[in-house]
């Protein structure tokens, strides 16, 4: 019997198949990016367009019927705007404020790294230093400082997360990067004067990437967790770009009185999301982490 | 006491049940070690051997399960034991040493708890007896200043002190038995000498039987009274030690003696065995040596049978070596 | 260790400077509080004396000089809403959060070591595989929705529990503590449930993991072949293994769970420093924000060596002071 002859990325999607849970998240997680990318098409109503929105129809319970007999599935909140294509939209920018900052900090902290490793001396100490204190810190305390200061905004708030984040990934990055640093073949590289820029990026940097990837599929769970938070404690986005986060603190109010699905539901969402995020960061971690292997 | 051999392991199957398929880590295995003997037994990696040993003491996880055979220890069929009684013979009269020290040895805990719990899990004895105890199976291995030895943790120790340790620990409750699992191949050069002696001297004083496992034929050469080979999980020749290496009648213990480098042969280039391991997860009937013998004949598609060339040898071949 | 608890005290105090600064900084540029504070119809003479009374018409250092100066004899300035020391303000609120914190820890590593050792024992399994899906589940909740969902099923639909305040309090050693009362009690469930949650999800994984790897190692197989009973093999070989990254993931996370307090009082009004900082923002209350983060941040640091010495306890191979030993 020959033995079948696989591709690293044939057997990583094996692999990856073996768990269906795994499988499962994948695809709430395609299924919820597609509804972010396409919530303007698929919405059945825009809920930022007041010409849209009937007061007559507000608080109304999921499956009601409105004024004009349209059947609003999760029910409407105190400004009559169907919950349904407001989580649509809202996943949207929760998912744009989640990705956007988690692209951000992994540059910046995919920079410092290397530089880190790269260089040692001074220049590590220093940046692992500002890492070490700044990780020794929660992250939703600095962002809430952050945001204090900042005040309230789309960009205010993906600042407030990349400057939480980056830390993350320039430990990570030099960690690995430094294993790969003492090993032999770049020492020779080094010998053969190949260039500092050659070195760093075509011999640590695909070598950090494995690890940099499950901690950045992490990472986009936990912005967009707390972005969600930092909204609902009235910190993160302003109403006028309401996120799933911003949609739950909305119907909080309403809650005691019993209307839970004004905030239920975008929670709902929110849950479904992280959740998917997570469980295929988990499969990617166990098939990426060598120590596992059998 | 009975009066048969101290342990025989007869017909031992040993299969790990895993997703891929069964892979048969040991199949059909069988050999006998006697009072105070000691037995190598030898293969290459993946042969099997190390599993043997795990299967003797009952530590094989699941995937993996005894599927058939008899270990026969002392007149007992190990077997058919419960997990408790085969847990109270396990570290009291059939101890295992471990090839890697750096690993064995627990590394947050202190000498003296590793070693007096091996003996408070067998004896109701106080701690004081117990480290009583210690300090002697730590002289008996060699290790000066015992005392302050027991107050130090693994790291403190170099590898050939750890497995020194190791050693102790295998001692202190006065087993008949010892599995070696290639004890000196993580060693320094050195350092493999001094244990290979100081074990041997050991189990010669106190009557303990002795089954080293290793790849190492000439390790084998000065130790051992018996040998017996394996080849991907499968039993393949046993004899006395000087009868397999002076005349191996198997094409693999062959192979595996002159891929030994001789001394009175220097500036020749050392003979291989062609080819590779066969993989156990795709290993069909027959011998599983054929691929990469050179007395191979269609008829090896078949298994052979267990015969009995010479008194005290026994041989898995159609074509030995004459 | 004496050397080391010096050269630790001198950093703290380097990075408690350094934070201040920034903190400062930062909080000084948000907005004008005069705004806040004085009645909107006030005229300009008034604001500049509102704004003279508080020290706001300084120049940033001098405010900074001041601070430090009142700092270093424990004064953090007065809050300008409750004109009280904020110091005082956040001490007195302090207790109810380090209570609720503290309860939180208790049930998450109570329950998440267990758990965690047996879902890593017995990864394939059943009962493995729901203690882990329950821990995705418990990782990907965000806190403050578990937080409306508890309200929502145990105030609103069944009635069972407060869904806020603090409830009945009894006096131990000087402070109020609800955990003593049954009304305590009732105020105390929710959100210490809410708060643990997300820890207990992390104790179970990080347990599962380190005993997964550690089962593997060959110190665990030498200790079965012992003969040790299978019990001592995972309460003392396994366990003392898999306690070093966790007791110093419980030290950090103890800090974390102080800031994520911040939630879960907002949400259930509990009467904690968390929301006396979230109230502090929005009403720009710079003194009681500044020296909220310097008391936080001053517990990080105790937490933080308290977490390096019981490292060092649990792991011969480290020494407080000198470099690690080799492995």
């Amino acid at each position: 019997m020959a033995p079948k002859v696989e591709g690293p990325w044939a057997r990583f999607r094996a692999e990856f198949a073996e768990s269906r849970l795994a499988m499962a998240g994948l695809l709430v997680l395609l299924a919820i990016l597609a509804i972010g990318i396409l919530a303007p098409v698929i919405s059945p109503q825009n809920p930022y367009d007041l010409a849209q929105l009937d007061v007559m129809d507000s608080k109304l319970a999921p499956g009601e019927k409105s004024a004009a007999g349209r059947t609003y599935w999760l029910g409407t909140d105190d400004q009559g705007r169907d919950m349904l294509s407001g989580i649509f939209y809202g996943l949207r920018i929760s998912l744009g404020v989640g990705i956007a900052s988690t692209v951000f900090a992994l540059a910046i902290g995919l920079v410092f790294g290397l530089v880190a490793a790269y260089f040692g001396g001074w220049v590590d100490t220093l940046i692992m230093r500002i890492v070490d204190i700044q990780l020794s810190f929660p992250a939703i305390l600095i962002a809430l400082i952050l945001l204090a200061v900042l005040g309230q905004g789309v960009d205010k708030i993906v600042i407030a997360l990349v400057t939480v984040q980056w830390a993350y990934y320039a430990r990570t990055v030099r960690s690995s990067a430094l294993v790969e640093r003492q090993k032999e073949y770049v020492e020779a590289a080094r010998v053969l004067a190949l260039g500092q820029a050659r070195v760093v990026f075509r011999h640590l940097l695909p070598n950090c990437l494995p690890p940099l990837i499950v901690v950045a599929t992490v990472q986009v769970a936990h912005a967009i967790a707390l972005e969600a938070t930092l909204s609902f404690l009235g910190l993160g986005l302003p109403i006028t770009e309401p996120s799933l986060g911003l949609l739950i603190s909305n119907g909080f109010q309403y809650l005691l009185s019993g209307k839970y699905w004004i905030s239920f539901y975008p929670g709902v969402a929110l849950l479904l999301t992280i959740m998917a995020i997570n469980l295929v960061a988990d499969q990617l971690r166990d098939i990426l982490n060598p120590r596992l292997r059998k | 006491m009975s009066g048969g051999p101290l342990l025989q392991v007869d017909g031992l199957r040993m299969h790990f049940f895993t997703k891929a398929g069964v892979v048969k880590a040991v199949d059909d295995v069988s050999f006998t070690v006697g009072r105070g003997e000691i037995l190598g037994l030898v293969g290459e990696s993946g042969s099997g051997k190390s599993m043997t040993g795990y299967s003797i003491l009952g530590l094989i996880d699941p995937p993996g399960r005894i599927v058939e055979g008899r270990i026969v220890f002392d007149g007992t069929d190990l077997t058919r034991l419960d997990p408790a009684a085969w847990r109270s013979i396990r570290g009291n009269r059939i101890a295992m040493i471990f090839q890697d020290p750096m690993m064995t040895l627990n590394p947050v805990l202190r000498i003296d708890t590793q070693i007096v719990e091996a003996v408070q899990a067998h004896a109701g004895v106080s701690r004081e007896s117990a480290l009583a105890r210690a300090r002697e199976a730590l002289v008996r291995v060699g290790i000066a200043s015992p005392d302050e030895r027991l107050h130090a943790y693994p790291h403190q120790f170099s590898g050939g002190m750890r497995q020194r340790v190791a050693i102790a620990i295998a001692l202190v409750n006065g087993p008949d038995l010892i599995i070696a699992d290639e004890p000196t191949t993580a060693l320094d050069v050195t350092i493999q000498g001094q244990i290979l002696f100081e074990m041997q001297k050991v189990c010669r004083e106190s009557g303990t039987a002795l089954l080293w496992i290793t790849h190492d034929l000439s390790v084998i050469a000065g130790l051992a009274d018996k040998v017996c080979v394996m080849y991907a999980g499968r039993f393949v020749e046993s004899g006395p030690v000087a009868d397999i290496l002076d005349n191996p009648l198997h094409p693999y213990s062959r192979g595996l003696i002159d891929s030994v480098p001789a001394r009175n042969e220097r500036g020749r280039p050392l003979r291989q065995i062609p080819g590779m391991t066969p993989s156990l997860l795709s290993l069909g009937p027959g011998c599983p040596f054929r691929e990469r013998c050179a007395s191979a004949t269609p008829r090896c598609a078949e298994s052979p049978e267990v015969t009995e060339p010479s008194p005290g040898r026994r041989l898995r071949c159609f074509h030995p070596a004459r | 260790m004496l050397a080391y608890a010096i050269r630790r005290f001198g950093q703290s105090v380097f990075v408690l400077v350094l934070m201040s600064f920034l903190v400062f900084i930062g909080v000084y540029a948000i907005g004008n509080p005069i705004e806040l504070l004085v009645n909107p119809q006030a005229d300009e003479v008034e604001r500049a004396r509102a704004a003279a009374a508080l020290g706001l018409d300084r120049p940033f250092l001098e405010q900074y000089w001041v601070f430090l100066k009142g700092a270093a004899s424990g004064d953090l300035g007065r809050s300008f809403v409750y004109n009280e020391p904020a110091l005082t303000l956040i001490l007195d609120k302090l207790p109810a959060t380090i209570e609720l914190a503290f309860v939180a820890m208790v049930m998450a590593i109570g329950l998440g070591i267990p758990l965690g050792l047996v879902a890593g024992l017995k990864p394939d399994s059943f009962v493995g595989r729901a203690i882990m899906a329950g821990s995705i589940l418990g990782f990907s909740l965000p806190t403050f929705w578990v937080g409306l969902v508890l309200i929502m099923v145990f105030s609103v639909q069944l009635g069972w529990l407060p869904s806020n305040g603090r409830g009945e309090t009894m006096m131990v050693a000087g402070l109020p503590v609800s955990f003593l009362t049954a009304d305590g009690l009732a105020h105390l469930a929710m959100p210490a449930v809410n708060l643990a949650l997300f820890k207990l999800s992390l104790l179970i994984r990080l347990t599962r993991a380190g005993t997964r790897e550690a089962v593997l190692q060959d110190y665990v197989k030498f200790a079965r072949a012992k003969g040790l009973s299978q019990g001592r093999v995972i309460g003392v070989h396994v366990l003392k293994n898999i306690l070093i990254p966790i007791v110093t993931v419980i030290g950090l996370e103890l800090g974390s769970v102080i800031a994520f307090a911040i939630v879960t009082e907002s949400i259930f009004a509990w009467p904690g420093s968390g929301k006396l900082l979230i109230d502090s923002i929005n009403q720009l209350d710079r003194p009681v924000i500044v020296a909220y983060l310097l008391v936080i941040v001053t517990l990080f640091i105790v937490i933080n060596f308290v977490v390096d010495v019981l490292y060092s306890l649990l792991d011969p191979r480290v020494r407080l002071g000198g470099a690690a030993a080799s492995h």
